[in-house]
């Protein structure tokens, strides 16, 4: 068997970047839920809101911490496996990387400290601010690296010379066709993938009595949240889809498994699609759905595989259920928001411990839906880097031999897998110990400043964490 | 695009990509070379005053090396496409490594039953993260087989004995800028402990340096009459020279007692001088041999927008960076402020 250095730089990005997205799809919506309860805090001073605030930015510090650990290898896994993809697309996505690099190191050196040990050292209203800026600091790293992620699906604003991409136009690269679409159906996945986590840790801490107050306000609080954000989700979720279809048809045709083009067509719930025979097995389909879901009206024609030539189509499988495990679970979680909410009349949502257990228990929706999105959106790219410009096989550094990079894939799984279990048993541990007024251990993360550091109260301006 | 060319970025560039990283390379320097010195010092409470005297920066530190690799994609895009993957299995252990050291400062207070595992993670990821730098370091001055735009070699080229030798030179390096932070940073006998292992690194600086120094000529004919032809000979006297001297100062100030800040700022001045002796060996090539700065740089376009955005951001990152060294500055003691 010969080792395909491709298909194995593939999976060695596949295997950082799931790992890494846990972590923003964490981040960026505790980021903002933390600001929201620190805006509580400023508007109503009731020392709840700073419980339940400090307790999540010690679980944040860890998250953040973890993440620029594990983003300081992505930046250089485009050379040492993509050079040729480096090379030809430098000229557009470089600034849009670099910029998201001095975006995020800037607030972070400047806000970061400031909101983890600063409450002591600054007015309330300037902790909220820092709080603030944290959040629009992840924002705006969602924001750049969206933008590249989304250039790469639909390209823009550029000219091709001797294989190079050169910019014409910046807006029209930043806001590429797909870029909203991608951007806010992500920004509010990851508030979901939030969302659940916070419901859930609400939810154990009123079976756990010690914290139950705090434990109902995080209920409380991101179920009134869900109950918007997954509806929108969907509606977004909707949109990308029309997006796709008119920019990225073959993904379109992948996910829905699609051979050949049709007016008119079913929407087919489960299939084991056959690529080689170019067709579907045990297909359960209804009739009619799939040009009314996909093009919004019965006669709606989509376009099948059998258009492109075969080197152009995606791999079908994964598209086509990963897409399906995001749209079950984004229906699953729908069903626990209503009921969950419904369940509100009658005081019955805080008593029934069966009911808290079952949210509990949804804490890892939000990211499984994250990475069958991500999953059906990069696959469904396949067999591009940059869509319909440049192939995923021309774009491999041409160095590499497959053992090269089978044996760094195994030096980044062995590290994740004693890392990240790692990293969650230092949170849970955070998480079993509750909002304590009064935290024994001061907040610590590996990102910035002090792992060891206790509050310096020698020192006049410590926040100056950074 | 049009009028954007006309102006020439590639000084501009070069001058924040070479401070770029001359600033990684000092920061995450002397909190590398803490953590190479972290696993012989021999007792407890010392090895947590070593760990914090570095805990509230280095990750700051850390940064200036993603800066510095994308600075690198973003300016001089053909360097990035044919170094970093020639460079491949030095890269990717550095990666590791840095993992292992960086949750390693958190873990190891978070995770008390696994100490002694973050610790040597601590320990032996600092120590393989800067000699997997130095491999590159050493394989980047030798150049790299390429063929237009793409490094054709083998992903084992970089390991050489000359690239090997500068790996063993900045472990030495960093070693003694470790020493010298821990000079400043501590008292008593840690202090004292770190004036005689900083003695040992340097005198495996002056070995390797001067290995180095002999052997990069000899090498290369190129860098031989760069250095050694008249009137070149006598402009760059002074870099050999101010080097003895500053290497002198710094033998010195590690032997006096009173002397706080001086290992620190002499190992400072060394690596400042032999980064000049590389930058006179190899300019105005960014990969050796091969591509000039300026062949290698990206589109006027690309390297004017992100320089707007550069020129607003890093100096207030470099002030903020500033401000909080101030704000650490100062010994550090078990009692106050650290643990």
């Amino acid at each position: 068997m010969t080792l395909d250095p491709v298909i194995l730089s593939r999976l060695q990005f596949v295997w950082v970047v799931a790992w890494h997205i846990l972590l923003p799809a964490f981040t960026v919506g505790l980021a903002s839920y933390i600001a929201f309860v620190e805006a509580l805090h400023l508007a109503t001073r009731r020392p709840i809101y700073l419980r339940v605030s400090n307790f999540w930015i010690r679980i944040f510090s860890v998250a953040f911490g973890m993440g620029v650990v594990s983003g300081i290898v992505m930046p250089f896994q485009f050379g040492t496996n993509w050079s040729r993809f480096s090379l030809a697309t430098a000229n557009v996505l470089s600034p849009l990387l670099a910029y998201e690099g001095l975006v995020a190191f800037f607030l972070e050196s400047a806000f970061l400290g400031v909101l983890l040990f600063g409450r002591k050292l600054v007015p309330p209203w300037a902790h909220f601010v820092a709080a603030l800026m944290v959040a629009l600091g992840t924002l705006f790293s969602t924001f750049w690296i969206l933008a590249t992620n989304s250039w790469m699906q639909t390209p823009a604003g550029y000219s091709l010379v001797d294989g190079r991409f050169y910019p014409q136009d910046w807006l029209a690269i930043i806001f590429n066709p797909s870029f909203p679409y991608r951007l806010f159906h992500t920004v509010v996945g990851f508030y979901i993938s939030t969302g659940f986590v916070v419901m859930s840790v609400g939810a154990w801490l009123i079976r756990d009595r010690r914290f139950a107050e705090e434990g109902r306000f995080m209920l409380s609080s991101t179920l009134w949240l869900l109950l918007v954000l997954v509806p929108v989700q969907m509606e977004l979720g909707d949109l990308h889809g029309l997006n796709t279809r008119e920019y990225q048809p073959a993904k379109l045709a992948a996910i829905e498994a699609r051979w050949d083009t049709g007016t008119r067509v079913p929407l087919t719930l489960f299939a084991i699609p056959d690529q080689e025979h170019a067709t579907n097995r045990f297909a359960i389909e209804v009739p009619l759905l799939g040009s009314l879901i996909l093009t919004h009206d019965l006669n709606g024609e989509v376009k099948g595989l059998k258009d492109w030539p075969r080197e152009d189509w995606p791999p079908v499988i994964v598209p086509f259920f990963a897409f399906r495990i995001m749209v079950g679970v984004g229906l699953l979680m729908l069903a626990i928001v209503v009921a969950a909410n419904l369940m509100r009349r009658g005081g019955q949502l805080f008593a029934r411990r069966g009911l808290l257990r079952a949210l509990e228990w949804s804490a890892p929706l939000g990211f499984i839906a994250v990475l069958a999105g991500w999953t059906t959106t990069e696959v469904g790219r396949q067999p591009w880097t940059v869509y319909g410009l440049l192939r995923t096989a021309d774009s491999v550094s041409p160095s590499l031999t497959g053992w090269n990079v089978l044996l760094s894939l195994l030096g980044y799984i062995l590290a994740y897998l004693i890392i990240f279990p790692a990293g969650w048993v230092v949170m849970s541990r955070f998480v079993r110990r509750g909002p304590e007024a009064a935290p024994t251990v001061e907040p610590i993360e590996s990102g910035r400043p002090q792992a060891p550091v206790r509050e310096p109260p020698a020192l006049s301006s410590g926040e100056g964490a950074a | 695009m049009a009028e954007s060319a006309v102006i020439d970025f590639v000084p501009v560039w070069t001058l924040i990509l070479g401070a770029g990283v001359f600033l990684y390379v000092l920061l995450d320097g002397f909190d590398l070379g803490v953590g190479i010195l972290f696993g012989l010092i021999p007792d407890a409470p010392s090895r947590n005053l070593a760990i914090n005297s570095v805990a509230p920066v280095w990750d700051g530190n850390e940064t200036w090396l993603i800066l510095g690799a994308m600075g690198l994609f973003a300016a001089f895009p053909v360097a990035f496409a044919i170094i970093i993957p020639a460079v491949y299995f030095p890269v990717a252990v550095m990666l590791l490594a840095l993992i292992f050291r960086g949750v390693a400062f958190e873990f190891r207070f978070r995770d008390a039953p696994h100490r002694t595992f973050w610790d040597y993670g601590f320990a032996y990821g600092s120590l393989l993260a800067t000699f997997a730098q130095g491999i590159v370091l050493g394989a980047f001055i030798q150049g790299f087989r390429t063929e237009g735009y793409a490094f054709t070699g083998s992903s084992l080229d970089c390991f050489t004995p000359f690239s090997i030798v500068t790996g063993i030179c900045l472990v030495f390096g960093y070693a003694l800028l470790g020493a010298g932070w821990l000079v400043l940073k501590t008292e008593g006998a840690l202090q004292a402990w770190a004036r005689q292992h900083g003695r040992r690194a340097f005198l495996g600086v002056c070995a390797a340096v001067l290995l180095v120094s002999i052997w990069t000529p000899v090498m290369e004919p190129d860098i031989a009459r760069r250095w050694f032809s008249w009137p070149n000979i006598l402009l760059l006297a002074p870099v050999p020279i101010v080097t003895l001297v500053i290497a002198w100062a710094t033998w010195e100030a590690l032997g006096r007692t009173t002397s706080h800040w001086g290992p620190f700022t002499g190992a400072i001045g060394l690596f400042a001088m032999s980064y000049l002796g590389i930058a006179i060996s190899l300019w105005p090539m960014i990969v050796p041999h091969r591509f000039t700065l300026w062949q290698a740089a990206s589109a006027p376009a690309t390297q004017a927008f992100l320089l707007v955005g550069a020129l607003v951001l890093l100096p207030i990152i470099l002030m903020y960076t500033g401000w909080s060294y101030w704000v650490f500055r100062g010994k550090v003691r078990a009692d106050i402020g650290y643990h």
